[in-house]
């Protein structure tokens, strides 16, 4: 199971890679097993903002569907058009070009709140 | 919770495994669409000893198959199989299954692990034949082997060079194991499924056996996940989804198996009126071109009304487009009609087509 130290994670298993005043949101490696085959990511594309604890889409595998949380609020900056046409490569790179989301961080605060590696470790009772 | 056979394998795969009809079993091994693909351009291979196998045997074996079952089994010679279905007295489903003859006096009926206690009591309850009527679930292990070069696979570890028709079978010996092979299977492609009494070292030898056979072609262990996938873009019913007791086989589209011309059976008289007055619904195939795919129990539509339930649904790995099965009004059922899956919100266009989604 990979769960890189330098990331945090949410309870609803993502991982949120922050770069400067914006991070880069993804489902892990745990989440993307449990899931299995990726077939589908639906978020609006004229999305515009996250609501901590808000759906903001959805992401569909072969055999379930799950919401996606966000993790904190913020202003949506980009959204992964690659998952558009290979929706797979959450799957195979889930926490490099599998990311999800890319949203401002306004309130830093919510962001150190997240678990760190040991504590998502734990979450998910590995 | 009961393990088959082949449980300490699918471990040592990494298989998922889940609970199943009573039974851990796995669910996927590499992933679902490369499962299925395996299958469709290769070879892959089941694990589904949780089916079950009741066998029948008496003088009047036929006389009590007749009886509990919609199909005609006076047309089955030995050596073949028939598809069939038991109905209830009002023509709802009790389960589908496969009926293989191997003499007058007996007869092996395969039915689904979920129903497996239920089908038994049922027959028990309708025995007014007096045949001997005995539950070997547990005794038996099945291994299905399904694609292209599953014949390939098989003809390698099979003590005789036998070329089976489709739905015969025979007695034989695979890798020095008494079996039973026909050429059957839930995926629409060449396939074989296996029977076979033993204990676990002898169910590890047939399965190490048929993969080092079908090394050459890659072959897969393949998880119920893509079962269903695989069954699904074949349009095949599965029980509990796409008919149950509530269902029937005509509106189930089995009025193919369904022969209301044969003397007498539990269900005739239900059914002979419900074709009479005509079905009020029917199990559709749908097709659509979008992204978002429906699942068991979302709405179907047309003109913001709803017209049926979706009974399965997925998005097929070699299309790789939404395809389901549902109920809609019978008005509403005809091939080319645009009709819509509210998914979450959202309403998507399909359209009614005619099976298989994927042809073979």
């Amino acid at each position: 199971m990979n769960i890189p130290e330098k990331l945090r994670y949410s309870d609803d298993h993502e991982w949120i890679k922050v770069e400067d005043n914006s991070a880069l949101i993804g489902i892990t490696d745990y989440a993307q097993g449990e899931l299995g085959d990726v077939v589908f990511v639906d978020i609006d594309p004229d999305l515009e903002s996250i609501t901590k604890g808000d759906s903001f889409g959805t992401i569909e595998a072969v055999k379930t569907v799950s919401d996606l949380f966000a993790p904190y609020s913020g202003k949506v900056l980009e959204i992964n058009e690659k998952l558009a046409d290979e929706p797979q490569l959450i799957n195979t790179d889930p926490y490099g070009e599998g990311w999800i989301i890319k949203v401002e961080i306004t309130d830093l605060a919510e962001i150190e709140n997240l678990l760190d590696a040991a504590k998502y470790k734990e979450h998910i009772g590995q | 919770m009961k393990k088959t056979k082949f449980y300490n394998i699918h471990e040592k795969l990494g298989a998922k495994i889940v609970d199943f009809a009573n039974f851990k079993m796995p669910i996927q091994y590499s992933g679902i669409i490369s499962e299925h693909k395996a299958v469709r351009n290769s070879v892959g291979v089941f694990d589904v000893s949780h089916m079950g196998e009741i066998f029948v045997r008496g003088e009047k074996a036929l006389d009590f198959i007749q009886h509990i079952a919609v199909n005609d089994a006076s047309k089955l010679g030995e050596g073949r199989v028939q598809y069939s279905a038991m109905c209830y007295e009002d023509g709802g489903i009790i389960d589908d299954l496969l009926i293989y003859k191997f003499s007058d006096t007996e007869y092996m009926l395969v039915i689904n692990a979920s129903n497996i206690k239920k089908d038994f009591k049922w027959m028990n309850e309708n025995n007014k034949f007096d045949v001997n009527i005995v539950d070997e679930s547990d005794e038996y292990s099945l291994l299905a082997v399904q694609g292209p070069n599953s014949q390939k696979t098989m003809l390698k570890i099979l003590e005789e060079d036998i070329e089976l028709e489709y739905y015969h079978f025979i007695k034989t010996k695979a890798a020095g194991i008494d079996v039973i092979i026909s050429r059957t299977g839930y995926t629409g492609e060449l396939g074989y499924e296996i029977y076979f009494k033993g204990d676990q070292s002898a169910a590890e030898k047939l399965w190490n056996e048929i993969f080092k056979a079908g090394e050459e072609f890659d072959i897969a262990p393949v998880g119920l996940a893509a079962r269903d996938t695989l069954r699904l873009e074949m349009g095949f019913c599965l029980y509990g989804n796409d008919i149950d007791s509530t269902t029937n086989v005509l509106e189930a589209g089995l009025g193919w198996i369904t022969k209301l011309k044969k003397e007498s059976f539990i269900g005739k008289n239900a059914l002979l009126k419900i074709k009479e007055e005509g079905i009020t619904r029917k199990l559709v195939a749908m097709l659509s071109k979008e992204k978002s795919f429906p699942r068991k129990d979302y709405e179907i539509s047309q003109n913001g009304k709803p017209i049926g339930k979706i009974t399965s649904g997925t998005v097929s790995p070699i299309l790789e487009k939404p395809i389901a099965l549902g109920y809609v009004q019978k008005e509403h059922s005809a091939i080319g009609n645009v009709v819509n899956f509210n998914i979450r919100g959202k309403e998507i266009p399909a359209e009614i087509i005619k099976l298989p989604f994927v042809n073979k």
